[in-house]
């Protein structure tokens, strides 16, 4: 026998096939069908999606796993299940690991366990140097043969140009794309926020907008006279952003990300000195907010990137100076998002979806993000109008570290389908059959 | 006299948050202390039986022996924490550290830090009394009350029409911001002045000017507060090297005569002779370099009185 979805009466956005209507979607065996016949409606699981949004499942490219080495954090069960929480039926880990997975042998333990753990597909970086030192290239055909997507330094940005060169470059001839955190190091040697006026009222080390143009810039130019494809990671620079415009106009095979507390949370946010509010790049000034928005809007910026950092909540509830940077993201995503995007008037829903679907998954050639017919049954329902307090006790994730901590959202996953599998029923994970 | 009726803060942490007026209780307070002072028999009873500790996680004397005094003038009984002998070098958390202090039944906390907001940090965690001995570069709000009570000793309490020149290594400073504040709201002009890399623009966002012009910032002031460079904070970026600062920015008799006569010299310690200040000026007769200290020892013990009598109402006696 087999398995039968019908998802029934919901408003069904799939932005990749230019769809938006109410009515229904069919999965057969883990993958989208067009139709069912009234043998199959008969023995379909339905699923009553009234007043429910019906999207294919959010692909997030940006995402810390913690698994190999600091699992006190996060691993991939909790990890996978804050993804599935937020409506992410995909996501992309990064190498940071300990150790760093900048060899075969790590990618296979990560693969391992992915295959174990995870209640959402999972698909690992590599890095780009040997330990993310930014010194030798990282054995990146093995790396892609063992099943990296793209590969990564990620929070530490190579700083040596000629590496960088040549990791593009080499990456370039196996169509690896290279993600790039921009960020120049020498600028931002002990900075714990943005620089401006809110760091100099907060006696803060600012951390200057051209750390990331620099690199911004350096990434276009390489990418231009390799043709690789690079991949710049959560954009906060209004001038970043449009260095990126003008590369795009030029047809330089530059791809961004902006992340949703970037989108929604400005610099102004430090005073209470709160840790959650630490992260890097740091949150910017509204100038630079709304210009990412404006990148967003018109194309400059690809899709949105959670960058969901998980750390404790001793790491994180010290000194500012001393919490480590990053905050969870994938659980507060889509509320974040609606109210910041669609409820403050910047875009429709289709076109927001667009940037949590079919846009990141395009950025890494994912056979993802769509509901395709034949494509796989990843699905997320969502009642883009249900009211719920961010509880740091509730969170899937095994850290709570989210400036959203008991504050009121709107918007939230009431469903979300994996392989035509129902991973998140609204309020936990069903046990896997 | 009581003269707390309208304080209502459990904690000193920011000149920021204060309104003229709380700023006036402070400085009216502090008058009566400071007549306490030739007195042979120095202690006011009002905190007797209470224990201050101050919690040291930088380096300072004057500030500390300051708050020991001004606490030892109200009776309480002081603890001194340095960082190099608490448990913070073995890998404890600010957090333990603070709840272990209040555990010991510490009254009151005073915190010198170099992470700006971990005053306020430490303000949310214990419900005793948390006192800014100065957060990073953030604020050192005492510095600031001693400064503007040393200037109204001779101006008066409204400072409108008078100018402030803060000169110096102001990016790394928490002196000058808390001075910035509390200036400003008692009515004065604030320009700040020295090399661009330590005074960025930014800080005319606060409602001051910025200047990296020397003359034209000190001939009309009215008050010259120098600070020190603090050369062991500095990255080597931020200027060539200390001579080329004090042939620049140093404060000598050339400068000096600039200044209209009687224009006051503030510093807030410790002298680098000879780099930021000609060292005859730190001794001329327009200096109140030694009157800023002795009137921190008042502006200190009207906080913690103001302070501890937060927590405590029954503390609000007659205290002089």
């Amino acid at each position: 026998m087999s398995d039968i979805l019908w998802i029934s009466g919901g408003r069904v956005i799939d932005p990749a096939n230019k769809r938006d209507d109410t009515g229904d979607v069919f999965a057969v065996d883990g993958k989208i069908v067009a139709e069912l016949t009234e043998d199959e409606k008969n023995a379909a699981e339905r699923i009553e999606a009234d007043g429910l949004i019906v999207c294919p499942g959010f692909v997030d490219i940006h995402v810390h796993l913690r698994d190999p080495g600091q699992t006190h954090k996060e691993n991939i069960a909790t990890g996978t299940r804050a993804a599935a929480a937020g409506g992410f039926t995909t996501i992309v880990c990064m190498p940071n690991t300990t150790p760093p997975a900048d060899n075969a042998g790590t990618i296979q333990y990560i693969k391992d366990a992915i295959s174990r753990q995870a209640v959402v597909n999972v698909y690992p970086t590599g890095c780009i140097t040997v330990g993310r030192e930014g010194k030798r290239l990282a054995p990146t055909g093995s790396l892609k043969r063992a099943g990296v997507i793209a590969i990564t330094d990620d929070g530490d940005c190579v700083q040596n140009t000629e590496i960088m060169r040549r990791a593009v470059e080499y990456a370039g001839m196996f169509d690896l794309c290279v993600m790039d955190h921009c960020q120049d190091m020498s600028l931002t040697e002990d900075a714990a926020m943005n620089e401006g006026a809110n760091s100099i009222r907060f006696g803060l080390r600012g951390w200057p907008n051209s750390a990331e143009d620099i690199i911004v810039s350096r990434n276009v130019i390489l990418s231009s006279y390799s043709g690789a494809h690079i991949h710049l990671q959560h954009i906060t620079s209004a001038y970043a952003v449009d260095i990126i415009r003008r590369a795009k106009q030029r047809g330089t095979r530059i791809t961004a990300e902006a992340s949703p507390h970037h989108l929604s949370l400005t610099d102004e946010c430090i005073h209470t000195y709160d840790g959650n509010f630490k992260m890097n790049p740091p949150l910017r000034t509204e100038e630079d907010r709304l210009a990412l928005i404006n990148g967003l809007l018109d194309g400059t910026l690809d899709c949105i990137a959670t960058d969901h950092a998980p750390h404790t909540d001793y790491e994180k509830d010290r000194e500012f100076d001393y919490a480590p940077f990053g905050i969870i993201g994938l659980e507060t995503a889509l509320a974040v998002c609606l109210q910041t995007l669609v409820g403050g008037g910047h875009c429709e829903l289709p076109f927001l979806i667009s940037l949590l679907t079919c846009k990141p998954a395009d950025i890494l050639k994912l056979d993802k993000g769509t509901l395709s017919h034949g494509a796989d049954a990843d699905i997320t329902l969502f009642d883009p109008d249900l009211e719920w307090t961010a509880d740091p006790e509730k969170y899937q994730s095994r850290s709570s570290n989210s400036p959203w901590n008991g504050q009121k959202l709107r918007g939230k996953t009431v469903q979300t389908i994996v392989g035509g599998k129902v991973v998140w029923n609204g309020a936990s994970v069903p046990a896997v059959s | 006299m009581t003269a707390n009726s309208t304080w209502a803060h459990k904690d000193f942490i920011s000149i920021e948050y204060l309104s003229k007026e709380e700023l006036e209780i402070i400085f009216k307070l502090a008058s009566s202390f400071k007549q306490t002072l030739d007195r042979s028999q120095k202690k006011l009873p009002s905190l007797r039986g209470k224990t201050l500790v101050n919690l040291f996680m930088e380096p300072s004397t004057r500030t500390r022996v300051s708050f020991e005094i001004a606490a030892s003038r109200l009776s309480a009984d002081t603890i001194f924490i340095a960082a190099s002998a608490s448990s913070l070098v073995k890998g404890e958390t600010l957090r333990d550290t603070a709840r272990n202090i209040v555990a010991l039944n510490a009254d009151l906390l005073v915190v010198r830090h170099s992470a700006a907001g971990s005053a306020l940090y430490l303000s949310k965690i214990v419900d005793i009394p948390v006192i800014n001995a100065g957060d990073g570069a953030h604020a050192h709000p005492t510095q600031a009350l001693l400064d503007c009570f040393t200037l109204r000793e001779r101006w008066g309490s409204d400072f409108t029409g008078k100018k402030v020149t803060i000169l110096g290594d102001i990016l790394f400073s928490r002196v000058a911001r808390s001075n910035i504040w509390a200036l400003q709201k008692l009515g004065a002009k604030v320009t700040l002045v020295g090399p661009a890399t330590l005074v960025p623009e930014y800080f005319s966002s606060m409602g001051v000017e910025v200047s990296h012009d020397l003359k034209s910032a000190l001939v009309d002031t009215d008050a010259l507060m120098l600070l020190r460079i603090q050369h062991e904070r500095q990255t080597s970026t931020h200027f060539p090297s200390l001579g080329e600062y004090t042939s620049m920015f140093g404060l000598n008799e050339m400068r000096a005569s600039w200044l209209k006569p009687g224009t006051i010299i503030m510093h807030p310690g410790p002298i680098n002779r000879g780099v930021e200040i000609d060292s005859k000026l730190a001794d001329s007769e327009n200096s109140v370099i030694l009157e800023q200290v002795t009137n921190g020892i008042v502006c200190r013990m009207a906080v913690l009185y103001l302070c501890a009598s937060a927590v405590n109402p029954e503390t609000n006696e007659e205290v002089i």
